[in-house]
């Protein structure tokens, strides 16, 4: 039974479709890429996920059909997205905003902080800084670092790499790869296809709201049409 | 000098109530940005809750204790019904929304109790209390005590809980928040909530020495708003300060500069507010917000 699977959903803002009927699976332990080009709809279908943005059609997780999904309640179901842009609380310590990942479990304990210190060396330098006076790739860490305080079982990550140096890039995709090892699910939307599918055990490509293409990472990497269209080689 | 420092404490007396109400309303404008001008008349009727309580025969503690619940209660219910449908709309709608509170509240006020300035019996005797030769009297001090404790409580509340950090996710950055898993409509409910409380203690301890009346905080709404935007209108710290400083700044005006007295001393807040803007427009405990991008 796969830990998220999504039939047929749809989604749109106002006027516009964003999402025309995405169907899709991930097993439990799974690293999964979505690519596309810009406005194919990867970001709608991670909120279709998350609950940030109104569907139609089916999402399952854990099995069940989830109806009412809101961002708070799939939280609490185990689920962490980390959108685009770092979303990070700017005025608060850094230290704050790792604490406030772990606002699902019960009380923050000095194990997982450590835990993500020790990911994240820079982070434990900074920890009483605020937020809003990071980097961009500390705030990248410090986004990510929040998402591993709450333990999630499926993980969501849009464009981890936007905008970051190559050697952040490569530090964060290395986190993401030890906590696959560790157990959690990932999905991770990429617009660095070469990047999400050396990483990715499997991916699916999106263009204009639908999935055309899906299976095994390295299939899709040797795939023609991907090679010629994503990966630019 | 004794009598300087009588007017200091004095000073801080009142100031501890501009305070509580500046604080009351700083947490709300960064918790949701909604300016609440029914802040003050929100304290009078806690006031007249707790002196009702009072009259029907409870001690002033007991009362006093029930009152703040019942704030509690109130401050969450009225974010619930009346301001919740309308958050996130213009600002113009809002500020009018809260302004036509006040008007309501007041309207309450004079319909249930009348609008003959009521004597409130405080806690604390208005004899004086010798401290090192001064003569201090023992409300002011009482009502420095209270305020205080409120603020730091409320403090330690947003500092070093759960909760606290929990409400100032959701005041940050909303969005994100939920993402956390955290409810930030209870959160916001929550804030109302606990502003009524500071506001039922600026209410409470400043119905001794005003009279109990509908309009009694009218003019300290004013000075709260000034002790607020004087500490930086997102600035919890700055909002007590803010209220402790004018407090005194007024009370020594008011005694040494003979042609201010009573009348002039709204002017003379709002002259200190102009000047310090014109130097700090973001008030003086006020960031202006640091990001790199």
């Amino acid at each position: 039974m796969p830990l998220l699977e999504l039939r047929d959903v749809e989604a749109r803002y106002g006027e516009i479709r964003a999402l025309h009927g995405v169907t899709l699976s991930v097993a439990e332990g799974d690293f999964v890429a979505i690519l596309g080009a810009n406005g194919a709809g990867k970001t709608t279908a991670l909120r279709a996920i998350s609950g940030t943005v109104k569907t139609s059609g089916d999402v399952l997780y854990d099995g069940h059909k989830i109806f009412r999904r809101t961002p708070e309640s799939m939280a609490r179901r185990g689920v962490a997205h980390v959108p685009e842009g770092r979303g990070t609380f700017m005025t608060l310590s850094v230290l704050d905003n790792l604490r406030i990942g772990a606002w699902v479990r019960r009380g923050t304990s000095p194990r997982d902080l450590a835990n993500v210190f020790e990911f994240f060396p820079r982070l434990y330098e900074r920890r009483d800084q605020q937020a809003g006076t990071l980097s961009g790739g500390e705030q990248q860490m410090l986004a990510l670092g929040r998402a591993m305080m709450a333990k999630p079982r499926l993980l969501l990550l849009d464009e981890p790499s936007l905008g970051l140096a190559p050697l952040v890039v490569r530090e964060i995709f290395a986190t993401l790869g030890r906590m696959n090892e560790s157990g959690t699910t990932i999905v991770v939307v990429e617009q660095n296809a070469t990047l999400a599918l050396r990483a990715a055990k499997h991916a699916f490509l999106l263009e204009a709201g639908r999935v055309v293409l899906g299976g095994v990472a390295s299939d899709l990497q040797a795939n023609e049409s991907v090679r010629r269209s994503y990966l630019g080689y | 000098m004794a009598n300087f420092l009588q007017q200091v404490v004095s000073g801080l007396a009142s100031g501890g109530i501009y305070g509580s109400l500046a604080l009351a309303i700083v947490l709300i404008h960064r918790a949701t940005g909604v300016l609440n001008f029914a802040q003050g008349e929100m304290a009078t009727l806690s006031a007249f809750v707790c002196w009702t309580l009072i009259d029907h025969g409870w001690a002033f503690w007991p009362a006093f204790g029930a009152t703040i619940v019942l704030s509690f209660a109130g401050g969450v219910a009225l974010q619930r019904t009346v301001i919740r449908p309308i958050q996130g709309g213009p600002l113009l709608g809002v500020v009018i929304l809260t302004i036509g509170l006040l008007i309501a509240i007041n309207g309450l006020d004079t319909w249930i109790w009348g609008g003959a300035a009521k004597q409130f019996h405080g806690p604390f005797s208005t004899a004086p209390i010798n401290v090192a030769g001064v003569a201090f009297s023992k409300q002011d001090i009482g009502v420095i005590a209270i305020s205080i404790l409120a603020v730091v409580l409320i403090g330690l509340l947003f500092a070093k809980t759960k909760l606290g950090l929990g409400l100032r996710a959701a005041a940050t950055n909303p969005d994100e928040a939920r993402l956390a898993g955290v409810c930030v409509p209870a959160m916001l409910a929550l804030g109302w909530g606990l502003a009524a409380v500071l506001g039922a203690v600026a209410g409470v301890m400043a119905a001794p020495s005003l009279f109990l009346e509908p309009n009694m905080m009218r003019t300290v709404l004013l000075y709260a708003f000034a002790a607020a935007v004087l500490g930086g209108m997102d600035s919890p710290i700055g909002a007590v300060i803010g209220g402790l400083v004018l407090g005194v700044l007024l009370n020594l005006v008011g005694t040494y500069v003979h042609w201010i007295g009573g009348e002039l001393r709204l002017a003379v807040a709002l002259a200190v507010i102009l000047s310090v803007l014109l130097v700090r427009p973001a008030g003086l405990f006020g960031q202006t917000a640091v990001r790199r991008v």
